[in-house]
């Protein structure tokens, strides 16, 4: 397993527009992807999931992963995290 | 019976009579798991293959933001959580895949609703929508399907969603009638879009009328005739006759330039608010467009639109008009419009507040990102760029300053763009039509915004009912604004055009004309009959009523007096 801990940055925060597209992005990899907000867990590869943690500006956020590709994949969605914008 | 009207024309059929199925999910226990979770999965491929099937055909009867609606739904099926958290309630409290959809469903929409997002809202509303589609295709209920209406048929209905209009049989349906919805509720926009008569907000029809009665709508008033005698069926198909009739007189002027008896010639141009809108100004012989509201692509949204997507929108427009010109108005948002990703303030006047040129100067990031997308697609075509809002002439120096720099930096990246693309300002505030002689010095066109300046000039709220009287175009400070605007911009040797509602108003199309406004912007379908109006009126013949006109006390005074000495 790999984690890594972030501040969310985007103005919206992540909902609507860079939701979906997270889940898109998160759905290449074969690793289990989680999000942890408040020690609640949400499944980065849905939708619903994602839209329902309503995850605001300055969220601070962790970012696991659990699978042969795990590391590669918090590290990019990191990176993706930190580009969205809107 | 009366409801809104929504959509034009009149017409004529039966009724088909459409009522969504009802579904009653009972829990019901289940011994084998496999076959019941084999069954929920069959059911959801089923349900993609649907969602597919009416994503393309959206696609091509409607258009592409209509069919967006559906890889929504597709994503939410596809949603691993709600499709695990299905299969683990019918795992491990052995229940039917019917009541385990519905508590996982009902689970996320309150979550969603309980959320104080707009966005949010909406998406539960999909949810719901997707999940009585599944929930449908488990159960093996039939829906009524609108593809199968074969009959001249009136569609009424508490409300149609985009998986119903999408499958509508248009050919046939020659109205639509609901009990919900207004102007701008999805089936009124496809509507208009599809050009079938509709009527909104129309209480009980669904329970007073029956499957097979006949019906007659009229898409203009928001009259309804329910069961009318077969001499009235005979007066309305006459009157529907005629109306065609007109239609192909008047598109026989489609073609044509636009002259005034006495042979002066103006310009008769269209409104359009997304690039779709400019086939139909073609289609009805626009001259060019007046006026582009660019608003439209910053709205129902979560971001602002990007460069790219911008100058595309801006470009398809400019290459299908050609040489016609094409007025761009840059961003005209705040106050009523809102953009609830920049979070804008709420405010107590939000007519007079925070709003379009007023926000662009004071976000300049915003501002160069459009101003930068049009001046690209300059090089396209033959585009004009319009400032709304304008109160004070250092706002116009500001915003010309700001089109120098982005121009600057396209020179630098040798990116091409009309390096004397015309500059122009909406004549909305009363300060500027009086003092319209300096602004004219500095801008090359004029755009007289009648909407914003009859609310401003007489300090009427255009949205509020109470005091809807109030607000009038034929008032005579309003003409005498227009007045002094079309003749201050003449003295400097600009072009004035109009493009607020009264520019398309039948009454005072000869009074405009006399005035001596260059350019007339409409909506796309008056555009034939104010060309066909135009033949009628003598420019020179009505300049000698303009005197009298003007000096009336009341808009009912001048209203009276073009009816009786220039209509006649």
């Amino acid at each position: 397993m790999y984690r890594e801990e972030m501040i969310l940055q985007n103005e919206t925060g992540l909902h609507a527009r860079p939701a979906s597209i997270l889940v898109k992005e998160a759905s290449v990899f074969k690793s289990e992807i989680s999000l942890i907000k408040d020690d609640k867990k949400y499944n980065a590869k849905s939708i619903i999931n994602l839209l329902s943690m309503g995850a605001a500006k300055g969220d601070q956020l962790v970012i696991e992963a659990e699978g042969e590709d795990e590391e590669i994949a918090v590290k990019e969605l990191i990176k993706i995290i930190n580009n969205l914008n809107g | 019976m009366k409801g809104i009207a929504t959509s034009s024309g009149i017409g004529i059929g039966q009724v088909f009579l459409y009522k969504e199925p009802e579904i009653k999910v009972v829990k019901q226990n289940i011994e084998d798991i496999d076959l019941e979770i084999n069954r929920f999965e069959d059911s959801v491929n089923n349900t993609i293959e649907e969602i597919d099937k009416l994503y393309k055909l959206t696609l091509k009867n409607i258009g592409e933001s209509e069919a967006e609606i559906f890889s929504a739904h597709r994503m939410m099926l596809e949603d691993p959580e709600f499709i695990s958290g299905v299969k683990d309630k019918i795992k491990n409290e052995k229940v039917n895949s019917e009541f385990a959809v519905k508590e996982v469903t009902d689970f996320y929409v309150s979550i969603f609703e309980n959320i104080e997002d707009e966005y949010l809202k909406a998406r539960a509303v999909d949810l719901k929508d997707v999940s009585k589609r599944l929930l449908r295709i488990l159960m093996g209920i039939k829906s009524i399907d609108l593809s199968t209406i074969d009959k001249k048929s009136i569609i009424v209905a508490e409300d149609l969603t985009p998986s119903d209009t999408a499958q509508m049989n248009k050919e046939m349906v020659v109205g639509i009638v609901t009990e919900l919805g207004g102007r701008t509720s999805h089936t009124s926009i496809i509507a208009r879009t599809l050009e079938i008569p509709a009527i909104a907000g129309v209480k009980d029809i669904t329970k007073l009328s029956n499957f097979g009665d006949s019906m007659i709508i009229n898409g203009d008033t928001g009259e309804i005739l329910l069961n009318p005698s077969l001499e009235v069926i005979g007066d309305y198909e006459e009157k529907t006759r005629e109306l065609a009739d007109l239609r192909d007189k008047l598109l026989a002027m489609k073609d044509k330039e636009s002259l005034s008896k006495d042979g002066h010639k103006v310009e008769i141009a269209g409104n359009i608010g997304t690039p779709k809108d400019i086939d139909k100004v073609l289609e009805n012989g626009g001259e060019g467009v007046g006026l582009y509201r660019t608003e439209f692509l910053y709205m129902d949204r979560d971001r602002l639109p990007s460069e790219e997507e911008q100058f595309d929108a801006y470009k398809i427009v400019a290459e299908k008009l050609g040489k016609r010109p094409l007025v761009i108005r840059t961003l005209d948002v705040g106050g009523d419009k809102e953009l609830p990703y920049l979070n804008l303030p709420k405010e107590m006047n939000p007519f007079l507040g925070y709003r379009a040129i007023r926000l662009c100067l004071d976000r300049k990031d915003i501002f160069k990102i459009q101003l930068r997308a049009i001046l690209r697609a300059s090089a396209f075509g033959n585009i004009k760029i319009m400032f709304p809002m304008i109160s004070d002439l250092s706002e116009v120096r500001e915003a010309k300053a700001i089109i120098e720099e982005v121009k600057m930096d396209l020179r630098q990246e040798n990116i091409p763009f009309d390096e004397n693309i015309e500059i122009g300002i909406m004549v909305e505030i009363p300060a500027v039509a009086i003092h319209s002689r300096a602004f004219a010095k500095e801008v090359d066109f004029f755009s007289i915004g009648t909407n914003d300046l009859i609310q401003y000039t007489l300090a009427v709220d255009r949205g509020n009912q109470d005091i809807a009287y109030l607000y009038n175009q034929y008032h005579p400070s309003v003409l005498n604004l227009i007045k002094m605007t079309i003749e201050n911009g003449h003295k400097e040797g600009i072009w004035v055009g109009m493009c607020g509602e009264a520019a398309g108003d039948k009454k005072l199309l000869p009074v405009l004309l006399a005035m001596g406004l260059d350019e007339f912007s409409m909506s796309a379908s008056l555009i034939l009959r104010a060309r066909n109006d135009l033949q009628r009126y003598s420019k020179g013949e009505i300049r000698d009523h303009l005197d009298t006109l003007l000096s009336l006390g009341t808009s009912k005074d001048v209203e009276n007096y073009i009816d009786e000495n220039i209509l006649k």
